[in-house]
């Protein structure tokens, strides 16, 4: 017990996904800087990984909240682009060519309130269904994600609403940090707080493992669903603001792959996906893990074949890293319970 | 003499350096029932799995059916008609009796299509042989637990079963229903079929088994007829200790207004016109049949069932139960039936279970959970109630069943209940642990905790309640006081209609 006491009680006994994941992550940089020299291992090609893998890391967390619950959210980059379009409908009203005139220091906050507003609706609106209709979040949510597409497309009418207002916070850093990291970083520690230090998040844990033993310690599961779905819209919908500033212009079809990337991020990340287990720090590993196989081998495949097929192998291999790994943490898993 | 079916001599096996069993000796003869007691992590399973095949053994020698084996590999015992039913059956829930007890044989002679009316005819078969009636057509997952159990042994039987292993066979049992199946096993008996049962129900042990092995740390400590033992010798075999229970005195205290008064209570189907009152310092067991209603009552009281009709009273105050918040937030507490699925978060650790009520209070600056009083707590009650972990970071589903049953407790503990309702608080638990469990009760009763224990386990109820409670048909039929009856008369009283 003298050695227990000194471990913090969230440690998960016996999970050691978190530092196998560092030393997958580190071998995979460290092999593509060997292999590809400093094509890779470059002050630019960091600084250009580090403008890419905010996006659909932000997004992972929203992912990862819903599957720890036992659900999960599949309604995410549709919730973004909604929100990506209301931000950039008011910002084009309000302050672009032949708008209102109003000054960019209030659109653009009124703008992000609309997004995050959105978000939250998107957001409380799976909740409902799943918490209070009680429809499996699988269904649920692939369900919204086609309503808040379809809803996307009906006010922008198909084409990108265009706006580079908010192009400061895409290409923008603060001390060399881009501000998209920033935001990433922020959400890690937030969430870290939140999922450690909080009633809420514990009871995430709790549900997520068995939600009839949840019921049964009078855990609210109603409202720590609510909550989830909601934390997971909003998320959508800083996301969907990253997206407008990094693109410059906001379209319902935005990010179509970053469903099965984010649900491979949570994954591979060590995020169970009947709930009740996963780290932020699992988490934030296996983003930069994905990040580093996607630039490794979008480099490695253009040195190789000398085209741009490499765009088309990246899906493959995407969905064959996601088989692996679910194959692989089985296999452990079961080890595991063999053991004890 | 019986012919043995089962020959196991100085067997020895480790896991990872803990010794499991250690030079057990044991034979299984035909036609004869076997109990293999012991507390929990004395190696029952352990023998059981070595039986099977599922487990190597280090040393010894395994003899079966007049061959001896040096590797024994699941097949060859499934193959001397050696069949184990582990307490969950394992049957398809979703198909029908027949298709449970006879699909496995037409899928084992690579059948592409399925003969259904030979399908039947082997399950009416199965079934006939054990003189009970069961619906073939019906799905399994309609079928009350006994029923499942008579399947599965119909299924054994269907595999030529020689041996059959059964683990915690009555468990979840009524009265009742314990009698058709020792019926059963009594048919299957004299036809020569040998059981092995595992039990912690000593008293049924005493009962149907002509033959006792007793196990204690890995080791056979004593083994003979049924004759030489009694429900006190087998308590000292298992725990090489000698337990003695007390009842438990309650002296009411007239000027108190009760704790809980309930009065007419209705829930449409399950229960009707319920009525009753409980004291802070009593024990109040409720029992009945299974379908008495006497689960849906603490339900109801835990806001889990909701009350067409009926008023209660907290503390001489009306109170509203509608939810389960709404029970907690008038101090009562309840411990479920089924631990595994309703009382745990099986794969969480010990302290997370620990904390699950209490972690809103547990904190520090920001408002934030803080660690520290966690630990503490978590410490606290680990401590206090004697649960035995090396690190209650390790997942709950590591502790042994009284262990795992602490937890519940000790969960609704923290969070300082003026009632707590037990279901079933020792059923799977062993006699050291299990007489713990009912101290513990009594500690808190003396306390001034009132306490409901919903339990068909005949001897606890006599000996730590100081009223009892029958239910038939969804109400409360007869007061009794435990002084006032003895083991065989409730029992009576249990399954009279």
């Amino acid at each position: 017990m003298g050695q227990s006491t000194k471990r913090p009680v969230w440690s998960l006994a016996g999970d050691s996904q978190p530092l196998r994941l560092l030393a997958i992550t580190l071998l995979i940089f460290v092999g593509f800087s060997l292999v590809l020299g400093d094509k890779f291992f470059s002050i630019r090609n960091l600084q250009s990984m580090a403008v890419q893998f905010p996006e659909f890391g932000i997004l992972a967390f929203a992912i990862m909240i819903t599957m720890l619950t036992g659900g999960i959210d599949l309604s995410i980059v549709g919730t973004a682009n909604l929100s990506a379009i209301a931000a950039a409908l008011l910002l084009t009203r309000l302050s672009g060519e032949g708008g209102a005139g109003v000054a960019l220091e209030l659109s653009i906050p009124l703008a992000m309130v609309a997004a995050l507003a959105v978000a939250s609706a998107c957001g409380l609106l799976n909740g409902l269904l799943v918490a209070r209709a009680g429809i499996t979040p699988i269904l649920a949510t692939l369900g919204t994600s086609s309503l808040y597409t379809g809803l996307s497309y009906v006010i922008t009418g198909g084409p990108a609403i265009t706006t580079t207002q908010l192009a400061f916070i895409g290409n923008g850093a603060v001390a060399g940090v881009p501000i998209p990291v920033i935001v990433f970083v922020v959400l890690a520690v937030v969430f870290a707080v939140l999922l450690n230090r909080t009633a809420f998040g514990f009871n995430v844990y709790m549900l997520g493992t068995n939600l009839r033993a949840a019921l049964f310690s009078g855990i609210d599961d109603v409202k720590v669903l609510m909550r989830a779905y909601w934390l997971a819209g909003v998320i959508a919908g800083i996301a969907g603001i990253i997206f407008l500033a990094r693109v410059n212009s906001a379209k319902p079809e935005y990010g179509s792959s970053f469903i099965l990337l984010t649900v491979l991020i949570a994954i591979l990340g060590g995020i169970r996906y009947t709930g009740g287990f996963g780290t932020v720090a699992g988490l934030v590993l296996s983003v930069l893990t994905i990040q580093f196989l996607s630039t490794g081998l979008n480099m490695l495949m253009l040195e190789l074949s000398g085209s741009s097929a490499a765009i088309f192998f990246r899906q493959f291999a995407w969905g064959g890293l996601l088989l692996a790994v679910m194959v692989v943490n089985d296999y452990v898993e079961r080890r595991r319970q063999r053991a004890i | 003499m019986a012919k043995p079916i089962v020959r196991l001599a100085g067997i020895h096996k480790s896991f990872a350096g803990v010794r499991a069993l250690q030079d057990v000796s044991v034979t299984l003869e035909e036609g004869t029932v076997h109990c293999l007691v012991g507390e929990n992590g004395c190696g029952k399973s352990t023998l059981i799995k070595i039986i099977a095949g599922v487990y190597p053994r280090d040393s010894g020698t395994v003899e079966i059916g007049g061959t001896l084996y040096e590797r024994l590999h699941p097949i060859d015992s499934i193959r001397e008609g050696i069949q184990v039913i582990y307490q969950d059956f394992s049957l398809f829930p979703n198909l029908t009796v027949s298709e449970n007890i006879a699909l496995n044989e037409q899928l084992a002679a690579g059948r592409k299509f399925v003969n259904w009316a030979h399908v039947r005819r082997v399950a009416q078969d199965a079934i006939s042989q054990l003189e009970v009636h069961l619906p073939l057509d019906a799905r399994v997952d309609e079928m009350s637990v006994a029923n499942k159990q008579l399947i599965a042994i119909a299924k054994a039987l269907r595999q030529n079963a020689r041996l059959i292993i059964m683990d915690e066979p009555t468990s979840a049992l009524t009265e009742r229903e314990i009698r058709t199946l020792f019926t059963v096993i009594g048919k299957l008996q004299r036809r020569g079929i040998a059981f092995l049962f595992v039990s912690h129900k000593l008293n049924e042990v005493l009962e149907i088994s002509q033959s006792i092995l007793v196990m204690r740390n890995g080791q056979v400590v004593s083994a003979g007829q049924v004759s030489e033992y009694d429900t006190a010798r087998l308590i000292y075999e298992m725990t090489g200790q000698r337990i003695a229970e007390n009842a438990y005195e309650f002296t009411p205290d007239p000027g108190q207004p009760a704790l809980l008064r309930v009065r007419g209570l209705a829930v449409p189907g399950v229960l009707q016109d319920v009525s009753f009152a409980l004291q802070a310092h009593e024990i109040v067991g409720v029992t009945g049949l299974l379908g008495s209603g006497r689960t849906e009552l603490a339900l109801a009281l835990f806001g889990m069932l909701p009350m067409t009709a009926g008023d209660i009273e907290i503390d001489g105050k009306p109170a509203q139960i509608r939810s389960v918040q709404d029970a907690i937030a008038h101090g009562i507490g309840y411990v479920p039936e089924d631990r595994l699925t309703e009382g745990l978060f099986l794969e969480q650790s010990i302290g997370r279970n620990v904390v699950v009520r209490t972690i809103e209070t547990l904190r520090g600056r920001l408002g934030l959970t803080d660690p520290l009083q966690v630990q503490r707590q978590i410490r606290d009650w680990v401590t206090s109630l004697r649960i035995k972990t090396a690190d209650p970071d390790l997942p709950v589903k590591t502790l042994s069943g009284g262990n795992q049953q602490r937890v519940v407790v000790a969960k609704w503990l923290a969070s300082r209940p003026h009632l707590m309702i037990l279901n079933g608080p020792t059923v799977g638990v062993d006699i050291g642990s299990k007489n713990e469990l009912h101290e513990l009760i009594k500690r808190l009763a003396r306390a001034g905790m009132g306490l409901l224990v919903i339990s068909d386990d005949i001897p606890e109820l006599l000996q730590t309640c100081n009223r009892i409670l029958l239910m038939r048909n969804g109400t409360i039929v007869e007061e009794i006081l435990p002084r006032q009856t003895n083991e065989n008369a409730l029992a009576a009283k249990l399954i009279e209609d």
